[in-house]
């Protein structure tokens, strides 16, 4: 196990695929002085036949790596921003996650797209969002949402493995927070849920950068005598719903704290299939703890206001606690 | 050009020919469960510049993608079973005629999406340019598509790069249903040139032309020269997609004076008067082509008529491709 900071841990992650496999490359704007802080030298290691930077050309970004992988390539493209796949969603929407079944299966798309996502650093509306939900929408992409430095690490390296498109958000803010990694060769399968905190009255399900504010909502919980399991899902296409169920199954009560917003969030799809596949285990409604339907504002306070935060988990995980079978 | 190469390129326009005449009719026929946008007209282009590429290449098509697909090496049989949804098809019946692709000989694939594939090409002319194997990729695409912001931003990054790609723009008038006129400013061929791309604009209903003309674009990309632009002049003699009528409500787009006038310069007459005056072949060699090609798509169309339907429970399977088994986790007392 060593200490290591969660960009530094999808650095190397990226470092020993790209070592591993010359089919491995890495592009993306502003990726060879890495920008974002997780390819920090990665050119120098590798030369730019290996990782290049690009124009601001999202459009292109996503569609290239169409056209790497049916050339035999793995891409690993650094989108920055997630709000920036946007910009680049044709090749997601169109091209990606359809040509396997429009080819009759002839294609494999080993695509890697990594973006940070969420707010809470006063990055305003066009750069905090967290739009996981649309691309779980689409049905051919894997997608997951590491929290901790040793999954950032291990699901990157699956990602660039895999034969299919993955997208990994990397949790905004979180980039500096340091976390153990285990030694050697370490990969985190998709649709493996991670459990963070046993407990026996309610389940919450917290998604990426819920994380942290939910395990503190559940530690502050002990005191009033909620006792409250947390479950990290790690990727949310797969989704490793058996985990989930068989949590309902022992506490009844289901928190789901998804930082994307309300509508059709991934906090919505998780509630709406442990109701449909676990509703004789329930014991009340679940709650989806998210951010309300509104862009992100810039004021800190305001930004805070919309954000699920320790208080707000709390509350939900208290008002189901209250329940009684 | 010498016979064997005329012979080779009439017979590569003849078949697209004579595939879409049965499709048009079969569609008005109502025997194609989906749309067709067929390329009756535009022969020439796609098979002009096919001529130059092997498996190898790659080539990324459009909406009107029956042509592309026949000329880059497409089986005919695999095709028309595909339109049909049976499946025997290239796609198995999942893709359609929108989207017709064979990854095996460097067909990435016909694309719904105007103008999709110049990004894609772009990247396979990335990875065949870190290949170095020489290889190149070609991107065909319409007028209409050359409004998408797509065109820019891949002539910049193939421009800066030096990338191994053919930009082949099929101007054929219309925009779906919208004049080009009406929609486009300027000369397209222009928008290359801006970027310092060699750029050359001709008659795209002259095989000859086209053929000389992507020759040139192709070696100077396999020799490392970079990307080249090729804007072919043609026309789309059908309409944007068969049975456009119903969707027009008895409205239209062009007089049927311009039809006509097209017509008489149809790219296969002009070869094969080309072909007879010039004389790298005779009547009797052209003859034995067209009743050929006419056996091989009366067979093709014989196998789709009597394919299997599609598997209706494919689509499922077809989302993902295996993930290789998944290594033990290095992390124990995790669910």
């Amino acid at each position: 196990m060593a200490r290591t900071r969660l960009l530094a841990a999808i650095h190397d992650a990226v470092v020993e695929e790209m070592a591993r496999d010359e089919k491995v490359i890495v592009y993306g704007e502003d990726v060879e002085l890495s920008i974002v802080g997780d390819l920090r030298g990665v050119r120098e290691r590798f030369g730019r036949g290996r990782i290049r930077n690009t124009p601001i050309s999202e459009t292109t970004l996503t569609g290239m790596s169409v056209g790497l992988a049916a050339a035999g390539y793995r891409p690993v493209v650094q989108m920055m921003f997630s709000n920036f796949l946007y910009t680049g969603m044709d090749a997601i929407g169109n091209q990606m996650s359809k040509l396997r079944l429009m080819t009759g299966g002839q294609v494999s798309l080993p695509i890697t797209v990594i973006a940070t996502c969420g707010g809470g650093s006063a990055n305003a509306a066009q750069h905090s969002d967290t739009p996981y939900a649309m691309l779980m929408n689409l049905g051919g992409l894997n997608v997951a949402v590491p929290a901790t430095p040793a999954d950032a690490k291990g699901l990157v390296k699956t990602a660039i493995r895999s034969p299919n498109p993955c997208f990994v958000f990397e949790p905004n803010g979180r980039g500096g927070e340091l976390g153990d990694v285990p030694d050697g060769e370490h990969l985190v399968p998709f649709g493996k849920a991670a459990l963070r905190r046993a407990g026996d009255d309610v389940t919450v399900v917290a998604i990426g950068r819920m994380l942290k504010p939910s395990l503190a909502a559940a530690s502050a919980l002990e005191a009033e005598g909620v006792s409250a399991e947390v479950i990290d899902p790690r990727t949310l296409v797969p989704f490793d719903y058996d985990a989930v169920l068989s949590s309902v199954e022992k506490t009844g009560r289901l928190v789901v704290v998804d930082e994307a917003r309300e509508c059709c969030s991934a906090a919505s799809q998780v509630a709406a299939v442990v109701s449909d596949r676990g509703f004789s285990l329930l014991k009340g409604p679940v709650r989806r703890v998210t951010t309300p339907n509104v862009a992100m504002p810039y004021a800190p306070g305001a930004e805070a206001h919309v954000i699920p935060g320790e208080e707000r988990i709390a509350g939900a995980i208290r008002s189901l606690a209250e329940v009684r079978a | 050009m010498d016979r064997d190469e005329a012979l080779r390129l009439y017979e590569s326009m003849v078949l697209i020919r004579r595939v879409e005449e049965r499709l048009r009719d079969d569609s008005a026929a109502g025997k194609l469960p989906g749309a067709v946008h067929l390329y009756i007209g535009e022969e020439a282009v796609a098979t002009g510049v096919c001529a130059h590429l092997t498996d190898r290449d790659y080539a990324t098509s459009t909406h009107r993608g029956h042509g592309h697909f026949l000329a880059k090496g497409g089986d005919v049989r695999a095709m028309m079973a595909e339109i049909r949804g049976k499946r025997e098809g290239i796609c198995r019946g999942m893709g359609g005629s929108m989207h017709v692709a064979d990854l095996s000989k460097g067909i990435l694939g016909a694309n719904g999406i105007v103008g999709a594939g110049l990004s894609i090409a772009c990247g396979a002319a990335f990875g065949a340019q870190l290949d170095g194997s020489g290889r190149v990729a070609v991107c065909f695409f319409g007028d209409g598509a050359a409004n998408q912001g797509a065109l820019m931003e891949t002539l910049n990054v193939s421009a800066l790069w030096r990338l191994p790609l053919v930009f082949v723009c099929e101007h054929n008038g219309f925009a779906e249903f919208t004049p080009a006129a009406q929609v486009t400013a300027g000369r397209i061929a222009d928008r290359a040139r801006a970027f310092g791309i060699p750029a050359e604009e001709f008659d795209g209903n002259d095989v000859t032309e086209v053929w000389r003309a992507a020759g040139n674009a192709i070696r100077r990309a396999r020799e490392g020269g970079g990307p080249s632009f090729l804007e072919a002049r043609t026309y789309r003699i059908q309409g944007h997609f068969e049975a456009e009528s119903f969707v027009l409500g008895g409205g239209s787009y062009r007089g049927a004076e311009e039809i006509e006038e097209w017509r008489s310069r149809d790219p296969i007459a002009r070869f094969r008067t080309w072909i007879l005056s010039s004389g790298p072949a005779d009547k009797a060699a052209l003859d034995r082509i067209e009743a050929t090609v006419g056996d091989r798509v009366t067979e093709a169309i014989a196998y789709a008529e009597a394919g299997e339907l599609a598997d209706p429970g494919l689509a499922e399977t077809l989302m993902f491709a295996p993930e290789p088994a998944p290594e033990p986790e290095s992390v124990p007392g995790e669910v």
